[in-house]
């Protein structure tokens, strides 16, 4: 079972806040002009929590800037929050922290500090609410930001057991200000946004960065357990165009039930490894070659899983194929329902994030080439770094765009307060 | 992508049903005359389509040759009656199962004669891995067909030739599906077809098409992917599994992932959020049937929101589905009539089609016939021959699934002259020529259903009766009722296997039937005598007519069309009197009428009307013969002739009942301009024309008429369309609304109706209606 802080360390304490007094604050200007600098500190710690379908995601920042003073003043509790989190980088069994990710000396509302980037699986929520009743989180002071659908779904566990009250924000909102704010700051330095050229080719494919410099209008593709689908117009302006429910828990749950795999690292690793052709039945296989008549290429998928009509094939088939096949026909899909809502929309940037594309080159290069195929070079897919930093695994973007705004939800009304 | 079948079956039995007895009086006949193959070998489905002709009987009818007679003698027949052959071509097609293929090509190959066809059109996926048999059994060259192109000219062959082809699934309603009257334009329209992936084609003309996209997950997924995870090998069982299964347990909700507060969010909390979401874990069984449901939803959903995002893009709202996924299958054309539903919010509809599984066989036999010009001609849906649509699921209907066996039929009649919409129409692609809907009104089908099974022996009496001198008259009669009793009882059960069922399909079923075991016209000796009688009535009510004032001869004349038609031998109230009251004449019927006020009547706005100018051109669809045709609608002709209204006088092409056909009403005709002087001169001065209706039932379909008679409606600017008897104007465009003036006028033979509309056995529908400006 996963314990995202351990037991062991006693002297553990989150800061939460006498929540509801502060949210209502958090929202009158009246109250916000009397905030002052020193009154921020008691808002740590900072943190942001995206608890989607499969995962939770949550974001820390870590302020690099304490005074003397502030530092005399912190509380025993807030102390050592800090540094469990940012001395360890797995917490129990399945709490993961995403160092490669942390995106270090940022400006935030006037603080220098680091941001930390941890994962967990949403099963394991009840214990995490579990533990923040037994280690008393509610005699803490600060807002704890949550969005994604379990902050709905568990925000009356959170009360009930362990007498916190979520200050909760439209997923939407979050993703949309999340892509827009994680572009503007950058990756350490580095651009946030890029492409693939040649991405058909494994030789030549490279990743360039990608300018957003003109971001509207831009179709949204967050792929975490189902997609959902946006057309971004400006900042406040979009709509959710669609959605599909094969998302990344389609290829990761078929994957369990076709190949026994029992985590999303294995399942892409055996899918790196397997041929998708053996499984899928192709336009040659059915025609010899391309479909002429239809201008449609003979490497093109006629049918995924087509093989496995029969008994022979599925018998020849290896757990890797059947991986690679999943992956495969759930990328293609995407890419083709992202093709179509591009085109309805009259939109030709489309950007993909979320959690599917965690250490996902197939599916990037896949989702890449596409969309610039079918679209005939119309269509550019674009992702965000944080999916793919070097060769080391990545985070999806959603990961941190969510909990990344919901600080900056948090903070930005302070900020101009501030400045008073 | 298009059906290129599943290798993974029939590979195992193709040898193993040689010895299979076909039964050649119901399956592949007429094959001596057969020539033009098309053959369309699908994964699991063979459909064999071939062109025939079929030598009927005919009652052909001709004046005498009077030459030296005395016309007026009192004995003599009005004209004499003989009994022809006729040749008429008619398509077949036969459905059966891949492993009776080679069965069923030895078959044709002992059956077939004295054919000229050197070629056989072959498409499907299937066509390859049988290229070699065929062309070694049938000693026939194999001509590979495209199959999407195929496909598509099936597609627009039986839009354009089956009313009630295409309908739209119905979850939980009764019965689940709803027929589509056919649009006069077919075009534009999106074609999905579900085989092993997904083409989304859309048409634009009849030669015109394009492939505008695809997706790979398809039949083939479900199939390929839920053998996998079910160890089923079977699609059928899939299918099976996957009814029976719940997809919550494998699937992520939303509220799964929102908890209960989807509510208050305005989510519906069932909505899918990720399809197989609950299956990622290692510690968990889940059962074969919630994986197949959960593929199930998974497929149907995306294949709906790609259909519909492709219907968006290009503006269309037509999608008609096919393929091997969905091939009448209940639980794949609910599931993707939801999704369609769920991502067009309505905007876009779900089509399915009653012969989906022959597209592609007509497809390559019109490919093959193209010098034949079969698309200049139109077609009708033989119900005789026809198996007619039945639920895949053998758990819904086992009775059917059993008596059908493996083969399924389905026989097109070429008819003689093309059919197209009345010019007059007000909104042809909103009309519906059936008043009732059988399907829809289980009362109403019950109360039919037994009325023509009540009537059936009689019916099978007068056929006997009008072919005296036959041998056989009385085994084929028998025949007959065997064949249309079993039409019956499969309406009962599956009221929707031929389209819409209405009285007219039924009246017309049986005409059908009565056709395939040689009785063309079992009234023609009735219609002759009645005719023979009536013409010699025709001076004296003409005469008591003009001694009427203006006002007083209006009214008779209307009276005299309402008496004509009691005279109908297809009421079972009247057929009664009239076979046991010879003597029951013109003025007897009148007595029987309803007195003013009628059930419906409009009577006073007519005569209002009268004393206003005259029409134009009054277009007068005419019911039985005899009395009817001859006192009734003659002297009503000839009163609009003197008011200066041209008149148009359409009668049935083919015999049906004792309504009077075209050939019957020109000798009428003939006979009574001989008495009578404003007729004569009319017919010389084509001021009265007699037209064909292109029809041969009862009642009457606005929407399917003789060419030529639509011409002569435009150009002779008919404003009045008078439309006479119950089944043209009350089972039938009782509620057509036209863009001119028009009388719908009949007695109720039938109390039911009767007491359906509120009236009585012999009440009178007279319905004046003047279109709003």
């Amino acid at each position: 079972m996963f314990i995202p802080f351990s037991p062991v360390d006693e002297n553990l304490y989150l800061l939460f806040p006498n929540k509801t007094e502060l949210l209502l604050a958090l929202t009158s200007l009246s109250f916000l002009f009397l905030l002052r600098l020193p009154l921020l500190k008691s808002f740590f710690p900072w943190f942001g929590l995206d608890i989607g379908g499969t995962l939770v995601k949550l974001v820390y920042f870590e302020p690099k800037d304490i005074t003397t003073e502030e530092e005399e003043e912190e509380v025993e509790s807030l102390k050592s929050i800090r540094k469990y989190l940012t001395s360890n980088v797995a917490y129990g069994s399945t709490g993961i922290r995403d160092v490669h990710l942390e995106l270090k000396d940022l400006t935030l509302c006037g603080r220098k500090g680091n941001l930390h980037f941890i994962r967990f699986p949403t099963h394991d929520m009840p214990a995490f609410i579990q533990m923040g009743r037994d280690k008393n989180f509610s005699s803490l002071h600060t807002v704890f930001c949550a969005t994604g659908g379990g902050a709905y779904k568990f925000e009356q566990d959170f009360l009930t057991i362990g007498d916190l009250q979520l200050c909760k924000l439209d997923e939407l909102d979050c993703l949309i200000k999340g892509i827009l704010y994680i572009d503007s700051v950058g990756f350490n330095g580095r651009s946030q946004c890029y492409y693939f050229e040649n991405p058909a080719d494994s030789e030549k494919c490279q990743k360039l960065p990608f300018d957003l410099k003109n971001p509207y209008p831009l179709l949204l593709v967050n792929i975490g357990s189902g997609v959902s689908i946006l057309a971004v117009y400006s900042k406040d302006n979009y709509k959710r165009v669609t959605g599909t429910s094969l998302g990344g828990g389609t290829f990761f749950g078929l994957c369990c039930l076709l190949t026994g795999c029992t985590t999303f690292e294995e399942a892409l690793e055996m899918a790196s490894r397997g041929d998708s052709t053996k499984v899928d039945k192709l336009v040659r296989d059915i025609y010899g070659g391309d479909y002429e008549r239809f201008g449609l290429p003979g490497w093109a998928v006629a049918s995924s899983f087509g093989n496995m009509m029969s008994k022979e094939k599925r018998e020849a088939v290896s757990k890797e194929d059947l991986a690679r096949a999943t992956l495969i026909t759930i990328t293609n899909n995407i890419g083709s329902i992202a093709r179509m809502c591009a085109l309805n929309e009259n939109i030709n940037q489309v950007v993909f994030v979320g959690n599917f594309l965690r250490i996902n080159t197939i599916a990037m290069r896949l989702l890449a080439y596409a969309l610039d195929y079918w679209s005939k070079g119309q269509l550019k897919a674009l992702f965000s770094e944080h999916e793919l930093s070097g060769n080391a695994p990545a985070l999806a973007a959603s990961y941190f765009l969510i909990p990344q705004e919901t600080v900056r939800v948090i903070l930005e009304p302070l900020e101009h307060s501030l400045s008073y | 992508m298009a059906e290129c079948g599943a290798s993974g079956s029939g590979s195992s039995g193709d040898s193993l049903d040689k010895s299979i007895t076909l039964p050649p009086d119901e399956i592949f006949r007429n094959l001596e005359n057969a020539k033009r193959f098309a053959i369309d070998i699908g994964g699991s489905l063979t459909k064999l389509a071939y062109y025939s002709t079929v030598q009927h009987k005919v009652a052909k009818v001709r004046s005498f040759d009077h030459s030296g007679k005395d016309t007026e003698q009192d004995h003599e027949p009005p004209y004499e009656i003989s009994v022809q052959e006729e040749v008429t071509a008619r398509l077949h097609f036969v459905k059966f199962e891949n492993t009776y293929i080679e069965a069923c090509l030895d078959f044709i190959k002992d059956h077939l004669v004295n054919t000229e066809t050197k070629v056989i059109q072959a498409t499907g996926g299937g066509a390859y891995k049988f290229k070699d048999l065929i062309e070694e059994k049938l000693q026939l060259k194999v001509d590979k067909e495209d199959v999407m192109t195929c496909l598509i000219k099936g597609c627009n062959f039986v839009l354009k030739n089956i009313p009630h082809e295409a309908f739209v699934y119905q979850k939980d309603a009764d019965p689940e599906f709803r027929f589509q009257t056919n649009h006069p334009n077919i075009f534009p329209y999106l074609l999905v077809n579900i085989g092993s992936g997904v083409s989304i084609v859309k048409v634009e003309t009849e030669d015109r098409f394009e492939w505008i996209g695809g997706s790979s997950i398809g039949g083939g997924t479900f199939w390929g992917l839920g053998a996998l995870l079910t160890k089923t090998k079977k699609f059928d069982e899939l299918l099976h599994l996957a009814s029976k299964g719940q997809h919550t347990n494998v699937d992520m909700l939303v509220q799964d992932i929102y908890g209960g507060a989807h509510q208050t969010l305005g989510l519906s909390g069932n909505l899918i959020a990720s399809s197989f979401g609950k299956s990622a874990t290692a510690d968990k069984e889940f059962s074969k049937e919630d994986m197949a449901k959960s593929l199930l939803h998974m497929i149907s959903n995306d294949i709906g929101q790609l259909a519909c995002l492709y219907a968006r893009l290009h503006c269309l709202d037509r999608v008609y589905f096919g393929g091997f996924f969905i091939r009448g299958h209940p639980v794949t054309m609910r599931t993707i009539t939801y999704s369609i539903n769920f991502f067009s919010k309505g905007e876009v509809q779900a089509l399915f089609l009653r012969h989906e599984g022959y597209l592609g066989a007509i497809g390559a036999f019109l490919k093959g016939a193209e010098q034949d010009n079969p698309n200049q001609y139109s077609w009708g849906e033989n119900y005789a021959g026809s198996s007619g649509l039945m639920s895949s699921s053998p758990e819904l209907c086992p009775t059917q699934r059993a008596r059908s066996g493996t083969f399924d039929l389905l026989e097109m009649d070429r008819l003689e002259r093309p059919l197209v919409s009345l010019p007059l129409l007000l909104d042809p692609p909103s009309y519906v020529p059936d008043t009732v809907d059988l399907t829809d009104d289980a009362l109403a089908r019950k109360y039919w259903l037994t009325c023509f099974e009540e009537a059936l022996d009689g019916v099978v009496k007068r056929a006997v009766a009008s072919q005296p001198g036959s041998v056989d008259a009385a085994e084929r009669a028998e025949k007959f009722r065997q064949k249309y009793w079993n039409k019956l009882q499969t309406l009962r059960h599956q009221p929707f296997a031929y389209g819409t069922l209405t009285v007219r399909s039924l009246l017309d079923t049986r005409e059908h039937c009565l056709n395939e075991f040689n009785f063309p016209d079992p009234y023609s000796k009735v219609k002759q005598k009645d005719n023979g009688v009536a013409l010699k009535c025709f001076q004296r009510v003409v005469h008591s007519l003009d001694a009427l004032g203006w006002e007083e001869r209006q009214l008779a004349l209307v009276k005299g069309l309402l008496a004509g038609n009691v005279f109908d031998w297809g009421a079972k109230a009247v057929s009664e009197v009239l076979e046991s009251d010879p003597q029951f004449g013109f003025e007897e019927a009148k007595k029987k009428l309803q007195e003013r006020p009628w059930l419906v009547d409009s009577y006073s706005r007519w005569l209002q009307r009268l004393k206003g100018p005259p029409h134009k051109c009054a277009l007068i669809f005419a019911d039985n013969s005899g009395v009817d045709v001859i006192l009734g609608v003659f002297p009503f002709v000839r009163e609009l002739l003197s008011r200066g209204t041209e008149v148009i006088l359409a009668c049935n092409s083919g015999p049906a009942l004792n309504d009077v056909t075209h050939s019957e009403a020109l000798l009428v005709a003939e006979r009574v301009a001989a008495m009578d002087a404003v007729v004569r001169s009319a017919l010389r001065e084509e001021r009265l024309l007699l037209v064909q209706t292109g029809s041969s039932s009862p009642c009457l379909d606005l929407s399917r008429l003789d060419k030529g008679l639509a011409v002569l409606v435009r150009e002779r600017g008919a404003d009045l369309v008078v439309i006479e008897g119950m089944g043209r104007a009350v089972h039938t465009n009782y509620h057509a609304a036209l863009r001119c003036e028009s009388l719908k006028l009949a007695v109720l033979k039938n109390s039911w109706l009767a007491e359906r509309l509120g009236g009585r056995l012999f009440s009178v529908i007279f319905k004046y209606e003047v279109p709003a400006e």
